[in-house]
């Protein structure tokens, strides 16, 4: 009897086991699936949370009920993998050995890094929107607040879903304008980056839509402290802003068994081969999504089209075959724009986010790049599809490699 | 594509003026670069710049937070050496592309 070994059942992870359990014979290969926490969350609902659209039990279910029987699911935390030896070994000192190990350990928020940040404003002036408990709170918060100034602020890269800070800034003015307080409240967008995003088509669009809502950008800041006293956030050069409400998108790092482990960088995530999705330095570990270190969005999409790619090249790993199936860094990424409309864009490694209609060219129904009643439908139809499709490893009616159908590049 | 002349050698670059193909960079050209960008090159510019290199040819991404791992300087001591937007700034000089973990 094999061992596959999953180290994580969040998306990547919970997709990966269902995939590989119908896949593998059950006499032949073992899979077993650790995770610290019993809850899955629907991370994309996080962010209606604090305006009062989603309530808690939308967002949470029992990981339980997505595994598929026949995994054993160990609930742990993990001390190290130790992969000389092909074993993961628990906090309770238990080893457990592995033919194939899959890491899917993802990444989480680390406001402890940024000095002040978690002094006596955090949870009372400074929220995040990355957990629930921060959303919750905030929420609490929005019900009282009577306006004043406040910042959305990133503190670096690479952060969980490079949209979420917008769709946040898109949604709060929608907030306060429909509560009739938009004009007491100024929004300020606070970003390490050089504009509202990186690539240029969707940099120009995004950009376009915070000025027509009236909401400041301030570019290349990245901050250094939070001035608990003066209320206020600092940068490494010195520029002090003001707040009376700061969410804010804490530091992300990977787990940090990974450091224990040793195979991680800087910010605990794992080297791993963009095309392969094998480890750079293990052959029998693979890495999937937020936990691995590809130049690309860290966000459910990718790890959902990552595991397809995964599927066939664990097939083939066990089969002695070279590894065929190469990920391009599709990631697939709905932006909620505010009063009922969203936008759309699809990119991967190589494209950047370009204008179109999606999946059907000249069809769609989604408009890419483009700000649409239809795209935000999109937006809300697909928690359905996440807990009913996607967890289970289902197929979708999208391709796992990018497609140039649709898109217009001199548009 | 666009390219440009530094120290009589013609370079291949984009559109913001950062080098496509790190292979064609040499020190001359760093300091022809940084020139433009008004900042005269010192040793403690080039160990920066060296260590950008290193990491970013590796395929590694390089960020604020690893450039102050690395023991050559602090985030401090970073904006002394290179303005307003160091690693940007720090990313041009090097011959490399803006850094990636921008997605």
């Amino acid at each position: 009897m094999k061992n596959i070994v999953i180290l994580g059942g969040g998306t990547a992870g919970t997709i990966m086991a269902n995939k590989l359990r119908q896949a593998l014979e059950k006499d032949e290969w073992n899979i077993v699936l650790i995770d610290k926490e019993k809850t899955h969350y629907y991370q994309p609902g996080l962010l209606f949370i604090p305006f009062d659209i989603y309530k808690k039990q939308d967002v949470i279910k029992p990981k339980m009920n997505f595994f598929p029987s026949g995994v054993d699911v160990i609930f742990s935390e993990i001390e190290r993998i130790e992969p000389d030896m092909n074993q993961v070994v628990l906090v309770d000192d238990k080893h457990i050995k592995y033919d194939i190990l899959i890491i899917a350990s993802g990444t989480s928020i680390r406001p402890e890094q940024t000095p002040g940040l978690m002094d006596n404003l955090w949870y009372n002036k400074i929220f995040d929107f990355y957990s629930l408990e921060g959303a919750l709170a905030l929420r609490d918060f929005l019900r009282k607040w009577e306006g004043g100034t406040m910042l959305i602020n990133i503190v670096d890269l690479p952060y969980k879903c490079p949209v979420a800070p917008l769709e946040f800034a898109f949604l709060a003015d929608e907030y306060f304008t429909k509560k009739g307080i938009r004009d007491k409240v100024k929004i300020k967008y606070v970003t390490p980056l050089s504009g509202a995003f990186t690539k240029p088509r969707a940099n120009k669009m995004l950009s376009g839509l915070l000025e027509e809502k009236n909401i400041e950008i301030i570019p290349d800041y990245y901050i250094e402290r939070v001035d608990n006293e003066h209320s206020s956030i600092v940068s490494y050069d010195n520029r002090e802003l003001n707040f009376d409400l700061l969410a804010i998108v804490p530091l992300n790092m990977g787990s940090d068994m990974i450091e224990r482990s040793g195979i991680g960088d800087d910010l605990n995530y794992v080297p791993t081969n963009k095309s392969t999705l094998q480890s750079e330095k293990f052959e029998n570990i693979f890495v999937i999504g937020d936990a691995a270190n590809l130049p690309t969005s860290k966000a459910g999409s990718v790890a959902h089209f990552a595991s397809d790619i995964l599927f066939e090249n664990i097939l083939s790993f066990i089969e002695n075959r070279p590894l065929k199936a190469h990920f391009d860094g599709h990631a697939n990424c709905y932006i909620e724009t505010g009063f009922g409309k969203g936008s759309l864009i699809d990119f991967n490694y190589d494209t950047e986010p370009l204008p179109g209609t999606f999946p059907l060219p000249g069809i769609g129904p989604f408009g890419l790049l483009k700000n649409t009643k239809m795209n935000h439908y999109g937006k809300i139809m697909f928690r359905w599809m996440y807990w009913h499709l996607l967890l289970p490893g289902k197929e979708l009616p999208i391709e796992p490699l990018m497609s140039m159908a649709g898109k217009c590049e001199k548009c | 594509m666009a390219t440009k002349v530094y120290v009589n050698k013609e370079v291949n670059v984009n559109d913001e003026g950062f080098l496509t193909d790190p292979s064609q960079w040499s020190v001359d050209i760093a300091r022809e670069i940084a020139k433009e960008e008004g900042i005269l090159l010192t040793p403690k510019h080039l160990e920066v710049i060296n260590y950008i290199r290193e990491r970013v040819l590796k395929g590694e991404t390089i960020s604020m937070r690893s450039i102050n791992k690395s023991g050559i300087v602090n985030v401090k001591e970073l904006y002394e050496l290179f303005p307003n937007t160091p690693l940007k700034l720090a990313c041009k000089i090097a011959g490399v592309s803006k850094p990636a973990s921008c997605v």
